[in-house]
């Protein structure tokens, strides 16, 4: 995947690494993360900032008892498995963390239509922010979402395309509110992506929920 | 702009010396006596709490685990009630940490993440289950398993860059330091920092930006 592009930004991956992320943004920076090397390396060098300023930090005195109660729930055995073992499909579209959400591969998907060719299906995280799958046929313009908050757009088949650049297979598009703008799906494959807002705007905000019908949240 | 340049060029030459020292202890068997030389002239250096963790993983040595959990477990739960969690909370949940620190001991690599990295990952992660009550998904591929026998040379390049990253966080200046340990710790988006300080939000955005430049210059 060395032809990604777009990356994610310090902000993120520094917020992903400090864990303060709605899932919905983990998710897709996890996402990210699997299909590039580059933006892998700099989360690691973000958690060795947090190693540091863990090892650099304040303390805050743990009972007398403490050390004698954790030996005694390191006996029972470990609280949850070491791993989830992860369903391994032959999907080569969804990266891993994706497919844990899918619960399999591309063809796992429960896709919904929303118009004009245009299929999503909401995965289940957190409500703080929400996250979906889109297929975009070739030659489709992206729904129109209006969002209020950031969003962040990765692309896992195809391409698409709009005023500031051309995002393909692994780039990820960063979007705030100011950002007008209307992504058209280019190629000859329909465009599959990733989308995550941040939904706490829409929520606390006047907006009531059936203006946006086509969101389904 | 240029005084930004200025600042980092005059951070780096201050620590230039400094930095270089563990540097010089890279080749072989040199590098345990150069580390205790290198005590007299950084008095910072710390125990990197590598050989502990090897003996909890081959031996489930208890002891080394105490040593761990002395040193770890009071900054463990220091950043779990930064992060808005009450006392006994924050104890509970630092006991599991230490706990899946010794389940997980035989995924701990040296060569991949310091231990106090790697204890850090862990608390971050109990710390989203227990207090946000979300799954955390993970990159693809991020075994943390060794996956052939640890290069030593590996193991001491990546404790020295740990002890480099170490000093120049403890090198940046009062205010910058604050953010970035509020971003960490705060369980505060930069915005939320912004309410809480009265800084602006693009001064947070620089300072923040400005330290990670400065932490990347000292570690270059």
């Amino acid at each position: 995947m060395s032809q990604i592009k777009h990356h994610l930004n310090d902000s993120l991956l520094m917020a992903y690494s400090a864990g303060t992320l709605p899932e919905a943004f983990n998710l897709i920076v996890a996402t990210h993360i699997s299909m590039c090397d580059d933006c892998r390396a700099r989360m690691h060098s973000f958690d060795a900032v947090g190693g540091a300023m863990l090892d650099n930090g304040d303390t805050v005195q743990m009972h007398d008892d403490s050390l004698d109660a954790t030996l005694k729930l390191i006996s029972t055995g470990p609280k949850d498995q070491i791993r989830m073992a992860p369903k391994v499909s032959e999907c080569s579209v969804l990266p891993q963390p994706l497919q844990d959400y899918v619960g399999g591969g591309l063809d796992d998907v429960r896709w919904r239509s929303v118009g004009m060719g245009v299929k999503q299906a909401i995965l289940r995280t957190s409500k703080q922010a929400t996250v979906r799958l889109l297929y975009i046929p070739a030659g489709s313009a992206m729904p129109d979402h209006g969002h209020n908050g950031t969003e962040l757009t990765l692309v896992l088949q195809g391409a698409f395309q709009d005023e500031s650049d051309r995002f393909g297979v692994g780039d990820i598009e960063i979007a705030d509110q100011d950002m007008e703008h209307t992504p058209v799906a280019v190629g000859d494959q329909a465009c599959i992506c990733l989308a995550a807002t941040d939904a706490r705007l829409r929520f606390n905000g006047l907006v009531p929920r059936i203006a946006q019908p086509f969101l389904r949240i | 702009m240029s005084i930004m340049l200025t600042e980092n060029l005059s951070f780096e030459e201050n620590d230039a010396s400094v930095l270089n020292v563990p540097y010089n202890g890279r080749a072989g068997d040199m590098v345990c006596n150069n580390r205790t030389h290198s005590v007299a002239v950084i008095e910072k250096t710390r125990q990197d709490w590598v050989p502990e963790m090897i003996r909890i993983r081959e031996t489930k040595d208890q002891a080394a685990f105490a040593a761990l959990f002395q040193h770890f477990a009071p900054r463990v739960k220091s950043f779990l009630m930064k992060s808005g969690a009450s006392e006994p909370l924050a104890e509970e949940v630092t006991q599991e940490a230490m706990a899946t620190l010794w389940h997980k001991a035989d995924l701990f690599d040296p060569t991949r993440a310091s231990v106090s990295t790697w204890i850090f990952t862990i608390a971050r992660n109990r710390k989203i289950d227990a207090l946000r009550k979300q799954r955390r998904p993970e990159p693809e591929d991020l075994t943390w398993g060794p996956e052939a026998e640890p290069d030593q040379e590996d193991v001491v390049v990546l404790q020295q860059e740990t002890e480099q990253l170490g000093i120049a966080l403890a090198g940046l200046p009062e205010k910058q330091r604050e953010l970035i340990e509020r971003a960490y710790f705060g369980d505060l988006s930069h915005s939320e920092i912004a309410e809480q300080t009265g800084l602006p939000l693009g001064t947070i955005k620089s300072r923040i930006r400005l330290a990670l430049e400065r932490m990347r210059h000292a570690m270059k």
